[in-house]
């Protein structure tokens, strides 16, 4: 029952999501850090707007004004108010103003006892680790999950080529650069589930890589964090785990609780409680992840899966429906 | 009635000129025709050439633009594939930017310049030609790539390690890397050939407080390409490098970084911004005056503002990098510098507003205009928009979205391709016996405006919720499909626009001497009644608009009563004047058409097609056929004094054949050297950053390095080498006669570079370093390459040199080839011993 709950919460939240522009957008300003940025867009679109009619006024006058009108804008010196002072004046102002919303973000980086979740950008998903206190890390991918009200650190690598980790609502974005670790710092003022996406091209399925972000209350988040950090059950006796360990899903992927260990894909042993599937392309569904397992190639190009076109038509089911019962 | 007559009594040459004088430059500048067009150099030929080929790559490239915003409006859409559209992307950016942009802007230069400086031709009539058809001929098999799936698709800028073999297997990237290399040289040639024009080709009295506006904003064009482009030759040369021997430049495991690459591609990428703009704005700073019947208000200021921005864009490469996590010192700064650059921008729009306000009566409305208007607008949006992504928090937002791409098309449409229209509709008269339609050239101007302004005003808006670059598809849930929708609609408006430009191109441009002499009365020497020839006589300039300060300038020029209305040596020349005052100091002897520099070319470009496909053995027979091209045509340019000194006018006799500093060939020279050193400056970059990258690859004691006899050795050969060469000058014999010690000493002089160089390369692999395991040992590899490759052209023109002397064509007043040899060979030995400073010097330090 409280099952049916949730995936109905899940699928009203992603209509939400499609509904309005919170999702992905830098206007939403959902934490402290992108909502000074977005008062800072607002400001700089209102300058831009009287600045940009101010010429078109200039120049109308200057065509079609009045003699003594114009006569005003021929001299030298409406060139060094104009070209010169006005910008140099107006820039300084905003000059400050940004390093002051630069210097207003740093106070983050101090904050104590953040949230620490390393991410690696992987070809064309992510990597997601969250790191508990006492040291041991729980695996997971293509999905964030934070607890609203408290700072995070994010630790950002990648595993190939260079990608960029953006989540509009919370925080600018901030590459991932081989050889190097870069870190972001952000706050989720409320619960709510936002999107993210891979902001540098990072060759073929670029397009499809991704992700969503869920604020939860710390309550909530210490609760999911444990069920997270927590193995599956073995189910031998499901055909569709059977199928998943025998042909050779567990060479990539780990299932923490199975003997699927592999660490070169998703580590997807609670897939079936993330929003997505293929890192945010598809809805989670036991249809999807058929449609995933039997054409991933049709719907994310060039992703390094290997085929799988080899199951019946049942086998894909039990198998998909054994994945979305990872909870 | 007295004034006239005195004015006629000052004027350089007396009428009437002697019968067949004009019949016989008709002869001397007579373009060749048929098959023998290809040969042709005259700076009209040429420049058109140019222009319609980058004109057909901008066609091209907007067709990819059209085949990518029909993918792009609707969601989920799969007209075109994954795969295709990140080709697509790639070659749209790469061809505007380096196939239609800068090659533009070089054609204007070539078709423009000679004209307002009503010089016959620009100094080097073969060096422009050579790198037409070199730009075609790459440029043409680049872009097909596209048609057979081999286009490269890591985007223009090409960031590794997405472009290294690993990840980018196949010849896709190859044909960037030497393709965009390629194209490269050619735009340097082209900016060699400008500076030398601009600074040495002014008819006399145009002194540089007189230049008009286009010639600095091409000057500083012509220098910016000087100082960037080698960054970005030296990036592709070590990641095409990089990707066939496995140097890790860009590999983090192997010591590399990647950022070097985006350090190096944005040191040169801003600039190209600004190298594109200005040229554009020059422009707009011809056509306004012209319009506004009024001499520009503002012209030092103009002047200074075009400088200033040359040099600011400079500094603020690493905006395009704010997101990479860099150190917030450095962001402030670069932030700084990025809002500064937009004072010389705004110092020019007040300038224009002023002239159009200061217009005698009214300003004109007509086509031209109307694009300049637009591009008023348009350009305004792009520069407020661009210090928007100045601030770094908001480009954290803003940073790889449609708001970049909105705000680029506005700055680089509206700074280049709108002021480009503009000078289509006003020049084409000074080319073409009609002018180009008024009414289709308005309907252009509204489609073209409006279905801007459709695609990407609100484009700024999808970005900002949340759509990255480069995604050939997004969610129907996004909710991004109604604005892409708007934009796919206005990108075919523009598209229509551009087609009615076309028709009436094809309908009215007819390639001829003038039909309308100056229909928009306008100031500058361009104007003046041409023939092929270019201006009858040269005139003597006394203000910055001569044609209408100086009455009756065009008949005056156009009966031969200015300098140089003859060919006094019988073949085509101009008159070089100084570089500042503009005045006359000799008559250049010319070369007229050829095949040299058009097998030149061709063996050029196929030698870097072929050596991307990797057919190593007939690349190499082409790298050879055209050196022998070059060859050929450099035996010719030396064509020594025999025919001078000769009389100009106003009692200039003037040498025809001069060396030293005064000569053009020096200061090319000199150019060249300063490409070679922008080349090894950035190079230098590298090596430090690396090092404050990875210090770990650094040899830690200096056991492992060479013992120090060895670059002492090198840095002796190199310094003797250079001696040899500076005796071997003051060995040069009496004309008609031969001293064996000159070719001796060259050979020497050749020989020891080879020596050292070899030396230093050969004292670093006996210590067992390798350039393919450590960003270091590839660095220590990388400065033999770069002192190789300049050797390996001293040795080259040394042998030129000497078979000069054996055919008794070099001597103690004609020896411009070991003149320029020694240049170079000095400038070698300079950057070498600097090489071993620090190659040798550094780790010993750390």
């Amino acid at each position: 029952m409280s099952h049916a709950i949730k995936k109905m919460f899940c699928a009203v939240a992603l209509l939400v999501i499609a509904g309005c522009d919170g999702g992905q957008s830098a206007f939403s300003g959902l934490g402290p850090v992108s909502s000074r940025i977005t008062l800072l867009i607002w400001i700089m679109f209102i300058g831009a707007a009287l600045i940009t009619a101010l010429i078109c006024v200039l120049t109308l006058i200057s065509i079609a004004g009045p003699a003594n009108w114009r006569h005003k804008l021929t001299g030298k010196k409406s060139i060094v108010l104009g070209g010169i002072v006005f910008p140099i004046v107006t820039l300084t102002a905003l000059l400050i103003y940004g390093f002051l919303v630069l210097k207003a973000g740093g106070t983050l980086v101090q904050a104590e006892n953040p949230v620490h979740i390393s991410v690696v950008g992987e070809q064309w998903w992510w990597r997601v680790i969250y790191r508990h206190d006492d040291g041991h890390t729980t695996e997971s991918a293509n999905e964030l999950r934070i607890p609203a009200g408290r700072p995070i650190e994010i630790e950002l690598s990648t595993a190939d080529v260079i990608h960029s980790f953006w989540i509009p609502a919370y925080a600018g974005k901030v590459d991932m650069i081989p050889g190097r670790i870069n870190t972001l710092h952000f706050m989720a003022d409320k619960p709510g589930i936002v999107r993210g996406q891979c902001a540098e091209y990072c060759g073929g399925a670029h397009a499809l890589m991704s992700f969503y972000t869920v604020a939860m209350m710390p309550s909530d988040y210490e609760a999911w964090l444990a069920k997270e950090r927590a193995n599956t059950k073995p189910a031998l006796e499901n055909q569709g785990e059977q199928l998943f360990l025998s042909s050779g899903c567990g060479g990539c992927h780990t299932v923490r609780g199975t003997q699927a260990d592999g660490k070169i894909g998703p580590d997807l042993t609670h897939v079936g409680s993330r929003l997505s599937l293929g890192a945010g392309i598809l809805p989670n569904t036991t249809e999807s992840f058929a449609k995933w397992i039997s054409q991933h190639q049709t719907v994310k190009p060039e992703n390094l899966m290997p085929p799988f076109d080899i199951f019946s038509e049942s086998e894909l089911q039990s198998l998909s429906v054994y994945l979305n019962s990872l909870e | 009635m007295t004034k006239t007559t005195e004015e006629k009594a000052t004027l350089p040459n007396t009428l009437p000129r002697p019968e067949g004088e004009e019949e016989e430059l008709l002869r001397i500048w007579a373009a060749p025709t048929g098959w023998r067009w290809f040969t042709a150099v005259n700076n009209t030929t040429v420049g058109l050439l140019y222009l319609g080929a980058a004109f057909a790559f901008f066609v091209l490239a907007g067709l990819l633009a059209l085949v990518m915003r029909t993918q792009l409006a609707v969601p989920e859409n799969d007209l075109v594939s994954q795969d295709l559209y990140n080709q697509l992307f790639t070659m749209h950016g790469t061809t505007m930017m380096f196939l239609f942009a800068v090659p533009a802007m070089e054609a204007l230069g070539v078709l423009l310049l000679p004209q307002m400086l009503a010089a016959r031709d620009l100094p080097f009539p073969r060096l422009s030609a050579f790198a037409v058809w070199a730009y075609i001929i790459g440029g043409a098999v680049f872009f097909s790539t596209i048609f057979y799936d081999l286009a490269p698709k890591g985007g223009w800028f090409m960031y590794p390690p997405l472009t290294l073999t690993e990840y980018s297997p196949g010849d896709n990237a190859d044909f960037w890397l030497l393709g965009i290399g390629f194209i490269e040289i050619s735009a340097i040639a082209g900016a060699i050939e400008i500076i030398v024009g601009i600074l040495r080709n002014r008819p006399p009295g145009m002194s540089l407080d007189k230049l008009p506006i286009f010639g600095w904003a091409m000057l500083v064009f012509a220098g910016m390409i000087v100082v960037a482009f080698p960054a970005v030759i030296l990036a592709t040369m070590y990641l095409e490098i990089e990707r066939s021997f496995g140097w890790p430049f860009f590999t983090a495991a192997g010591g590399g970084d990647p950022l070097l690459w985006q350090h190096l591609f944005w040191f040169f990428g801003h600039p190209e911004v600004y190298i594109i703009f200005l040229p554009a704005a020059g422009l707009v700073s011809m056509i306004v005056p012209t319009m506004a019947r009024t001499p520009l208000v503002g012209y030092k200021l103009i002047v200074v503002a075009l400088i200033a921005t040359g040099f600011f864009s400079f500094g603020l490469w690493v905006h395009h990098m704010f997101t990479t996590g860099i150190p917030s010192l450095s962001l402030a700064f670069f932030s700084a510098t990025s809002m500064a650059v937009a004072v010389p921008s705004g110092i020019q729009v007040f300038s224009w507003i002023a002239t159009i306000a200061s217009a005698k009566g009214r300003f004109q409305l007509n086509t031209p205009s109307f694009f300049v208007l637009g591009m008023l607008f348009i350009f305004t949006v792009g520069g407020l928009t661009g210090v928007m992504v100045a601030m770094v928090p908001f480009d954290w937002q803003a940073h790889d979205t449609y708001f970049i791409v909105a705000h680029l098309h506005y700055v680089l449409v509206g700074g280049m391709v709108f002021p480009l229209f503009a000078t289509f509709y006003y020049w084409a008269p000074m080319v073409s016996t009609r002018m180009l339609s008024e009414r289709l050239g308005k309907w252009s101007f509204w489609l073209i405006f409006i279905g801007f302004n459709v695609a990407f005003f609100h484009m700024h808006i999808t970005g900002l919720i949340g759509m990255p670059r480069r995604v050939w598809t997004y969610s129907e849930a996004s909710g991004w499909g109604p604005y892409n929708f708007v934009s796919t609609v206005g990108a075919y408006i523009i598209g229509a626009g551009v087609l009615v430009f076309i028709i009436d191109v094809m309908r009215n441009f007819r390639v001829g001497e003038g039909c309308v002499s100056n229909p928009w009365q306008a100031g500058t020497l361009e104007w003046l009644p041409t023939d092929v020839y270019s201006t009858r006589s040269i005139p003597h300039v006394t203000s910055r608009e001569p044609l209408w300060e100086q009455p009756n300038l065009a008949e005056q020029v156009e009966a031969g009563e200015h300098y140089l209305p003859n060919a006094p040596t019988g073949g085509r020349e101009t008159i070089v004047t100084s570089a500042i005052e503009a005045k006359p100091q000799y008559v250049i002897q010319m070369l007229g058409p050829s095949w040299t520099h058009f097998i030149a070319a061709v063996f050029t470009a196929a030698c870097f097609l072929l050596l991307t496909i990797k057919v190593v053995i007939p690349a190499l027979v082409c790298a050879v056929l055209a050196i022998v091209s070059f060859l050929v045509w450099a035996w010719e340019l030396d064509k020594g004094p025999d025919k001078g000194p000769v009389d100009i006018g106003a009692g200039f006799k003037l040498p025809v054949y001069v060396t030293g500093p005064v000569g053009h060939g020096w200061w090319a020279m000199v150019i060249l050297m300063l490409v070679a050193g922008s080349l090894y400056f950035a190079y230098l970059f590298s090596y430090l950053y690396i090092w404050t990258v990875s210090p770990g690859v650094w040899p830690s004691d200096a056991k492992s390095l060479p013992s120090l006899q060895w670059p002492a050795l090198s840095a002796l050969l190199f310094i003797a080498g250079a001696a040899f060469f500076a005796v071997a000058k003051r060995t040069l014999p009496e004309p008609g006669k031969k001293h064996l010690l000159t070719p001796l000493l060259v050979l020497l002089g050749a020989l020891s570079s080879v020596l050292a160089v070899y030396l230093e390369i050969w004292c670093h692999w006996q210590t067992g370093l390798s350039p393919a395991k450590s960003s270091y040992g590839a660095l220590v590899y990388m400065a033999g390459v770069l002192n190789g490759q300049l050797v390996f052209a001293v040795l080259i023109m040394s042998l030129f040199v000497i078979a000069r002397h054996f055919t008794g064509k070099l001597d103690r007043v004609r020896f411009a080839s070991l003149e320029n040899t020694n240049l170079l060979a000095y400038y070698t030995v300079a950057q070498a011993l600097t090489g071993l400073l620090i190659i040798h010097g550094f780790p010993r330090m750390i």
